[in-house]
């Protein structure tokens, strides 16, 4: 069974004189242990899918219907106090900011103990000793005196490190981590992926992992969804997507990176924008910005279907296909 | 080249701009708002419009009669008709002198609060903007503006140039005198304010910009920065003038603003002061109502504006 | 200098340093140690002896990590800053020291892109207003016809609707803001462009859109480009000479292609390493210890020492000369001139 199991997750957000659509019937599975990417620019729905699965969208934003099945219970319905053991116990979310994150009139030590007693029958000593433990286990030189400091008085990457400490102090099942390092250097950000990737296979914790990185994605997960415009339109293994992508965003996606262009050349960009919530096109929603679009695409939203390796939600799909092979009989 | 598209709608007016603005929307949603603003403008339209509405001019010695002191508002018994809200002492209509005293109220409020705005905005702007030096001394010179009261400065002004001039030059410019001395004495409030704006305003990449452009101090404190800082103005704006209107009044009543001649809301109920134990309570009481719902909803609206404009709640 | 036209570089930098006093104000600086008062004023060292060249039509970027001061040198040429030691030539003319008069007819031709499109232009005013601010400025005298013309033709050559001029930022996206803002810097026919992260804070599809822009700008107009950024897939791209810098230190400086194909410095090395690559998922990144040290105080010696695997007790003591290789690139680093990484990775 798995861990995690969202179907026709729709959440919306009331506005001053209408009701919009931040995810429109998102549905995915997540196995034990396993590091799931959601990919997406801003305003794609990637960190609002964060944010619901903890039911902790606050107003004006709302879980409209659908089911989040996190251990065979729906954590839509649960009341106040299984959310509170859900929340830190079961599931951790760690976000991007790490500053915001701490509290920067506590010091790392009370934070830590004080999440620990919170949900555990546990000295305080004990509690120590466990965020010891954990302050071990990512890497913290001499914890010990880390737990007597302040947030303020470490760096960036020793922050997020302790953030990283904090979610796994109750040996949660799944971690959402929400941008993790993009706030981080670049070389500061290799250590916490690593860092990430060895935590979540040594300990078998689930990790969904929200980034707009695509290179990121690609070292840290298995499968990938691809969100845009509050809808999942491409998910398969991560492999699959980065080297054969289907849905023409995410050729797009792809394409534009400038790695994939030669020195000097134009980049392949893609025209346009990301619409806003308050006018997302009928349709497909990506129509207005895809080469292959057609009347149909304009008025019929895709359904998710099986093609080649991935899911991917895209009318035109077989055609662009079909139109490659022949260019490429071609050429 | 990319074809972006964003619906050509018409460009909306500027007054369904504002109606649609998240303030516009803000003060919709406020009963107390619109009930302030509503009774601000009742108040402020009637009071301009005095010299077509009021019955009587009581600035005119030939209307007033003394023989008509001291009549009661007309729903006591004794009331004469014709004078709604009474009489005072001098036998004025006491509903026209307060027509014509909320406007002398409300002109020097303004007129002081528009002093205070222009001297505290270039001297905030100016301190703000160029720092250093100049922006110590410009801002221990407010330190001290701020270290004596108000009414203390005023008082000590008003009280010498009344001794210099005499009564009768006095009487004649006292709006002048009123409107210069709390106009002046408020100044570090804006420049305070203005100040701290701008320091959080120089620090954006606009500013930036200009400067590589090239534009020089004046047009960038003017143009650029002066038009980012108007919220906190426009809160503290509303804040004195209900402070320079209680203001006018204390010295009205100490006998140091208006003369009873030509009686502002302050001075009308000093005047009715002595006749209070005498029975003759209306002259000092509806003045004195009229004056505490005045500065009252400009307060409130002046809260209102602080809670929609806090840069806290509001980021756009 | 034979011809100052073609050999001299358009823009010169030399012994560059900037320090930013922490602690301002006589009473400040006042601390109290050991039993006395001391006067001790602070200061973060956020340049330190830079020297750089551009050529025209080139782009030389300058990547490196939060706190390298790569934003403080493009301040400092962009004269937002006045640098605290050194030189800053533009066309054999020293600009540094100009006065704001001095500094206007160099106003139209070195021009600035901001890091943040959210920021960088005025709320208060229109795309129009904007846009015909700087050309009057520039040109007075200029009838109001052809200020609309000039602020159509650059509206038209960024991609953005002149249609829209009417509107104020906030109606736009990110991408388009910063097409605008590059429009605004276009508007004075500029010839030397410093931007600042231009395209960090955009979304991946839209940075695309930006940079092309940018080529397109610097091919049609025949920029030269200062490019700012800590992307080193961006700077690959865009760069025709990269400078690396490290704790407002050049670690190395190099045509782009030598620079990715060869990189010499410890440091270049592990961050060419640490950028996460799309096809292979095997990170195999050479690990740095610790973190950048505060730029407040600086280790004596090389900059980077304590974080490099290489760094010995020369590198602790004596800060390495930027010295020339035969590739043409330039590297600041004791163990790559006593060719000790070469040894210590074979062995």
């Amino acid at each position: 069974m798995s861990l995690l199991s969202v179907r026709d997750l729709t959440v919306k957000f009331a506005m001053r004189d209408q009701t919009v659509t931040a995810l429109n019937g998102i549905s995915f599975d997540l196995a034990k242990g396993e590091r799931l990417g959601i990919v997406g620019e801003s305003g794609a729905g990637k960190s609002i899918t964060g944010f619901s699965l903890m039911n902790l969208l606050s107003r004006p934003g709302y879980i409209d219907s659908g089911k989040i099945l996190f251990d065979g219970e729906d954590v839509v319905q649960m009341n106040n106090k299984k959310l509170r053991n859900l929340r830190g116990n079961r599931m951790a979310m760690i976000f991007q900011d790490p500053m915001v994150t701490l509290n920067p009139v506590l010091t790392i030590g009370q934070q830590m103990i004080e999440t620990l007693m919170a949900h555990r029958k546990l000295s305080r000593e004990e509690a120590r000793q466990i965020a010891i433990v954990k302050l071990r286990e990512v890497y913290i030189p001499s914890p010990e005196e880390r737990l007597e400091q302040y947030p303020h008085e470490l760096s960036g990457g020793m922050r997020q490190r302790i953030i990283i400490a904090i979610a796994l102090l109750l040996d949660p099942q799944l971690i959402i981590a929400d941008e993790p390092t993009t706030a981080l250097d670049v070389t500061i950000q290799a250590d916490i992926m690593e860092l990430m990737l060895e935590l979540c296979q040594s300990n078998q914790v689930g990790l969904i992992l929200i980034t707009h990185d695509l290179g990121v994605v690609s070292q840290m997960t298995e499968r990938t969804l691809v969100m845009y415009a509050g809808r999942i339109i491409e998910s398969g293994r991560t492999r699959e997507i980065i080297n054969d992508p289907q849905h023409p965003y995410t050729q797009g996606l792809i394409n534009a990176l400038p790695q994939q262009t030669l020195p000097g050349q134009r980049l392949k960009q893609i025209p346009g924008n990301m619409p806003g919530l308050v006018s997302i096109p009928a349709g497909c929603a990506f129509n207005p910005r895809c080469k292959y679009a057609t009347d149909f695409c304009r008025s019929r939203v895709p359904e998710t279907e099986h093609y080649g390796k991935v899911e991917v939600a895209c009318h035109e799909v077989q055609r662009l296909n079909s139109d490659e092979d022949r260019q490429e009989a071609q050429a | 080249m990319s074809t972006e598209t964003l619906n050509p709608k018409s460009e909306p007016s500027r007054w369904s701009r504002a109606w649609n603005s998240n303030m516009g929307y803000s003060f919709r949603r406020n009963p107390v708002a619109v009930v302030s603003m509503i009774v601000f403008l009742l108040i402020a339209v009637a009071s301009f419009l005095a010299p077509l509405i009021a019955p009587y001019d009581p600035y005119d010695p030939a209307q007033i009669d003394i023989m008509n002191s001291e009549y009661p508002p007309a729903w006591i018994n004794g009331s004469l008709p014709g004078f709604i809200l009474g009489t005072d002492d001098q036998g004025r209509d006491l509903w026209s002198t307060i027509l014509y005293g909320t406007r002398l109220s409300l002109l020097i409020g303004i007129c002081a609060v528009a002093l205070q705005a222009f001297l505290g905005i270039s001297i905030g702007l100016i301190a703000g903007y160029v720092g250093g030096r100049l922006d110590s001394l410009l801002m221990r010179l407010a330190d001290i503006q701020l270290s004596f009261s108000t009414l203390m400065v005023a008082i000590i002004f008003l009280a010498v140039t009344q001794a210099m001039f005499g009564t009768d030059t006095f009487n004649k410019y006292a709006v002048v005198f009123l409107i210069a001395v709390i106009g002046v004495a408020e100044w570090p409030q804006y420049a305070r304010t203005v100040r701290a704006t701008v320091l959080a305003e120089k620090k954006k990449e606009y500013v930036d910009s200009a400067r590589v452009l090239g534009f020089g101090p004046m047009r960038i404190m003017v143009r650029h920065i002066l038009p980012n800082s108007l919220s906190p103005i426009f809160v503290i704006s509303t804040v004195q003038v209900a402070n320079a209107i209680i203001s006018e009044a204390s010295l009205s009543f100490l006998g140091l603003g208006m003369p009873p001649s030509q009686p502002s809301l302050g001075s009308l109920i000093s005047s009715g002061f002595d006749y209070i134990f005498s029975g003759s309570w209306w002259i000092t009481a509806i003045p004195g109502v009229v004056l505490v719902v005045l500065v009252l909803v400009i307060n409130l609206l002046g809260d209102w504006m602080r809670d929609v404009l806090n840069p806290k709640l509001y980021k756009g | 200098m034979s011809d100052a036209n073609t050999d001299r570089p358009l823009l010169e930098i030399q012994n560059l340093e900037k320090r930013f006093d922490l602690d301002q104000g006589f009473l400040e600086t006042l601390k109290f140690k050991q039993g006395r008062i001391v006067r001790e004023s602070r200061s973060v060292h956020a340049v330190n002896n830079i020297s750089l060249e551009a050529r025209k039509g080139e782009a030389l970027c300058i990547v490196g990590e939060s706190g390298c001061g790569k934003s403080t040198v493009a301040r400092l040429v962009a004269g937002l800053l006045t640098p605290s030691a050194g030189e800053i030539r533009y066309g054999g003319q020293r600009i540094d020291n100009l006065s704001r008069a001095g500094m206007q007819p160099l106003r139209k031709k070195i021009q600035m892109i901001f890091q943040n499109p959210y920021a960088s232009l005025n709320p208060r005013m229109t795309i129009r207003q904007a846009l015909e601010e700087p050309v009057r400025h520039h040109n007075p005298g200029v009838s109001a016809g052809e200020v609309r013309d000039k602020v159509t033709e650059v509206m038209m050559s960024v991609g953005v609707d002149p249609s829209w001029a009417k509107r104020y930022p906030h109606e736009f996206s990110g991408g388009q803001r910063q097409r605008i803002a590059i429009a605004r810097a276009l508007t004075v026919d500029p010839e030397f462009i410093i931007a600042d992260e231009p395209i960090s804070a955009l979304d991946v599809s839209i940075q695309a859109q930006v940079l092309n822009l940018m080529l397109e700008a610097k091919e049609s107009r025949g920029l030269t480009y200062l490019f700012i950024t800590h992307d080193l897939s961006v700077v690959e791209h865009f760069g025709t000479r990269v400078a690396v810098l490290y704790l407002g230190s050049v670690c190395e400086v190099a045509d782009t292609q030598t620079l990715f194909s060869n990189p010499k410095h410890p440091y270049t090395r592990a961050l060419l390493s640490a950028v996460p690559q799309l096809k292979d998922d095997r990170p195999n990144h050479i690990r740095l210890k610790g973190e950048i040290p505060t730029p407040i105080n600086l280790p004596q010696g090389c900059p980077f020492q304590s974080r490099c695997a290489f760094a010995d007790t020369r590198c602790k003591s004596e800060k390495p000369k930027a010295i020339h290789q035969p590739d043409g690139s330039t590297v600041a680093c004791h163990a790559v001139e006593e060719d000790r990484l070469e040894a210590v990775a074979a062995g």
